[in-house]
């Protein structure tokens, strides 16, 4: 597993790097296990939703939720098909602390022949303390 | 620049917008919105209509190709905001509580519309509902619910 696991971070990189959008915000790859995924938006003053206060859009949350989970789903899948995101909701706990980095971390809980179940939580400091939790559904739209 | 714009006042902001019709100032206003492109403008009943021209940077499926999930969540949201805002129904920035948000087709390479309603005006909450759509207004490609923290005039 160790041994495979800088090579894997590279492809997933490789994955992020080549959806335009996922580049344009620099989405990194941060990690992976069997069943979840782990990405960040490091903290850049364009992403800023609230100009009083610095804080990043709910948008760039939404958009690093969409994101991390649509890698979680190929995780799932084990083997690669075209997804799209059904829908997607999201909680704010609270704002997004500025010139700090977001995290989300998301996985499937259920996998049927026809739609992927998702669960994510986006964090700064503390994964326990989270700014955000979303539920999402993905359609596996090659399975009919 | 957080330090500089302490002072802005989205009311006298908004109003001057609406009443000159010159919505610069206000497409300027958020970071965000002008990283993805989007325009405020109106229809012909002065209905705010927000505006997200197509743009190669918002891709999120080449193969498609179709704009990033997360793209036409981020109008949606901030349609809401901004009409919130342009409708006087808050004077600070609304926050976000929650959101539902359905997608109904991929967005297409070509230029994306949204409109907002405020379906419940509380003393606290505002409840919107948003629509996007591309060349065909009765082909929603996406649609949501949010719940905002609102500051109401006064």
């Amino acid at each position: 597993m160790s041994d495979k696991a800088p090579s894997r971070s590279k492809k997933s990189q490789k994955n992020i790097d080549s959806i335009p959008h996922s580049a344009e915000l620099g989405i990194e790859f941060v990690c992976r296990d069997d069943t979840s995924a782990t990405l960040k938006i490091p903290y850049k003053k364009e992403l800023i939703g609230n100009p009083l206060t610095g804080t990043v859009h709910g948008g760039v949350v939404l958009s690093l939720i969409d994101s991390t989970c649509g890698r979680a789903v190929f995780i799932a899948l084990k083997t690669p098909e075209t997804i799209a995101t059904l829908d997607l909701r999201v909680d704010y706990f609270k704002p997004a602390k500025p010139e700090q980095d977001l995290y989300c971390v998301a996985e499937c809980y259920k996998l049927t022949r026809t739609v992927v179940f998702m669960r994510a939580v986006v964090y700064q400091d503390d994964i326990d303390d989270p700014i955000a939790s979303s539920v999402s559904t993905f359609m596996r739209t090659s399975v009919q | 620049m957080p330090e500089q714009t302490e002072t802005i006042d989205f009311s006298t902001l908004f109003s001057t917008a609406r009443q000159t019709g010159n919505y610069d100032a206000v497409n300027e206003l958020i970071p965000y919105a002008h990283f993805l492109g989007i325009r405020l403008d109106h229809d012909e009943d002065g209905t705010p209509l927000f505006v997200l021209p197509f743009d190669k940077k918002n891709i999120g499926n080449t193969h498609l190709p179709a704009i990033h999930g997360g793209v036409i969540a981020g109008f949606l949201e901030n349609a809401a905001v901004m009409h919130l805002l342009y409708a006087m129904e808050s004077s600070t920035m609304p926050k976000p509580i929650n959101c539902n948000i359905d997608y109904l087709r991929s967005g297409r390479p070509i230029d994306t519309y949204a409109k907002c309603e405020v379906t419940k005006q509380g003393r606290r909450i505002a409840n919107v509902s948003i629509t996007a759509w591309q060349d065909n207004p009765d082909k929603l490609i996406a649609s949501a619910r949010y719940h905002f923290k609102v500051t109401p005039e006064g």
